[in-house]
């Protein structure tokens, strides 16, 4: 079901979620706990396979490890927890950052998995980001298979002439390596002008179909954002 | 005699360096002619292809698509009715998208809509590659995004097709398949290359280019048996 939204109420249904997340008061742990399981139900209907999730959220390990120091190192008021002497101020920090940020990541996580990046594209084109931007983002999508065979190909023809990575000395083929690449990327940056202006490209990328999104998927998209947004407001309230 | 589809007279070029890379071109070709333009490398190939479409300037002499002059005030109109096809595939195919790419031509010339979606599905249909439609290029094996090239070319219902080295890297099968497409094509057709054996396939009639200028031209049987006018052109 969360495949086949269209993917500009998949970004609007990101950011407002985040936003839910973020805008909610740090004391209000149950909010944070209704979060994760709105979070984890959009995960199970979208049939993301756990392990996938978990993979991605890796990235997340070195935030969390500065997390962890902040109880340590904070300053203020102390308290002991388990014969260990924290700050109060450095705990509520790294509860705010795993959380939050946890639960932000998992919501991206979950868009990548459900959506290709071409269509992420798409996507913001049609939230009416400037083509410019998207077309800048589409070249870097497009090419960047292209840079890394090069890169690899330039590789593979130093070690036959026997080049040896491990050995600090030969830093400066590396050195040379990346000025090539920029050189080759350059003038394949020129080639591909040359075949858009030769396809009547005039400096202005060309409009292309709007997909028409219809209010049930706007509703279907972002009833989970909503309901967190109502979730933020209430521990507001009462808090 | 009809209108020529393309013609070429006395077109010189200097690169900003001062390398004179075509030194008075002159050769026309009529509408549905299939002309292969060969040429050993550095002989001038790509340069002249440049100024089919206006991508280059001549530095004298004209070229006129369909009696049109290559000017600023018919440079669109130009490129629709040229439709250059590059070398390398990964320099054609830019967009995200095959469907996108395909596009791309005929939306810069205002087409869109229900229009579009029909123009790119006959073009890749076209080129049989219309189960590509949503994949991205990178994805896509080396004969199978030179023949999505074609395509995003096709789409603009160009008037003249030119092909810029199109057989170069493709194994025999996809070379196969490549020219039982282009023979399918009922359209107006250059191919630059220096793969005689392509040529003789595609093309009736054979253009010879050496130091920048046309040093043969005649039907293909009797150019290409000519071993002593090959040799001396590297060929």
């Amino acid at each position: 079901m969360l495949h086949d939204l269209p993917a500009q109420v998949k970004i609007v249904a990101l950011v407002l979620f985040v936003g839910a997340v973020v805008a909610t008061p740090r004391e209000a742990f149950w909010a944070f706990g209704v979060h994760a399981a709105l979070l984890v139900g959009a995960i199970v209907i979208a049939k993301v396979p756990p392990g996938f999730v978990a993979r991605r959220l890796v990235i997340e390990v070195p935030f969390l490890l500065f997390a962890f120091l902040m109880p340590f190192l904070g300053v203020g008021e102390r308290t002991t927890v388990l014969g260990l002497s924290l700050s109060v101020a450095g705990l509520w920090g790294a509860w705010t950052i795993i959380i939050k940020g946890t639960l932000g990541l998992g919501a991206s996580v979950l868009m990548a998995a459900t959506t290709e990046v071409t269509d992420i594209l798409e996507g913001f084109e049609r939230l009416r980001l400037p083509k410019l931007v998207t077309a800048i983002a589409g070249f870097m999508v497009r090419y960047l298979d292209v840079v890394v065979g090069e890169l690899r190909r330039m590789r593979v023809a130093m070690t036959a002439r026997g080049y040896d990575p491990t050995w600090i000395g030969q830093a400066g083929p590396i050195a040379s390596s990346a000025g090539s690449l920029f050189v080759r990327s350059y003038e394949r940056g020129e080639r591909v002008h040359r075949a858009m202006l030769a396809r009547g490209f005039d400096g202005t990328m060309p409009s292309f179909e709007q997909v028409h999104v219809t209010p049930k998927a706007w509703m279907t998209g972002t009833a989970i954002p909503i309901m967190s947004w109502l979730v933020a407001i209430v521990a507001w309230v009462i808090r | 005699m009809s209108t020529p589809a393309l013609e070429v007279r006395n077109l010189t070029y200097s690169y900003p360096d001062g390398r004179q890379a075509l030194a008075g071109v002159d050769f026309h070709i009529h509408p549905g002619e299939r002309v292969a333009l060969l040429g050993a490398n550095g002989a001038g190939k790509t340069t002249l292809v440049l100024h089919l479409n206006g991508i280059l300037r001549p530095s004298g002499g004209t070229v006129r698509v369909a009696g049109l002059d290559v000017t600023d005030d018919h440079l669109k109109e130009i490129r629709r009715r040229v439709g250059l096809i590059f070398q390398d595939p990964d320099d054609q195919l830019f967009m995200p998208t095959v469907r996108r790419d395909v596009a791309f031509g005929p939306a810069n010339f205002g087409v869109q809509g229900a229009d579009l979606d029909r123009r790119v599905a006959g073009a890749l249909e076209a080129v049989g590659m219309e189960d590509a439609i949503d994949r991205a290029p990178h994805h896509l094996s080396l004969g199978e995004r030179r023949r999505v090239a074609v395509a995003t070319v096709l789409a603009m219902s160009p008037e003249i097709l030119v092909l810029d080295e199109p057989s170069s890297n493709l194994d025999p099968a996809g070379r196969r398949e490549l020219s039982a497409m282009l023979t399918t094509l009922d359209i107006t057709m250059m191919l630059v290359t220096h793969d005689l054996a392509y040529a003789r396939e595609l093309c009736g009639r054979v253009l010879i280019m050496s130091r920048g200028t046309i040093v043969a031209d005649g039907p293909a049987e009797q150019i290409l048996g000519d071993e002593r006018l090959l040799a001396e052109n590297r060929l």
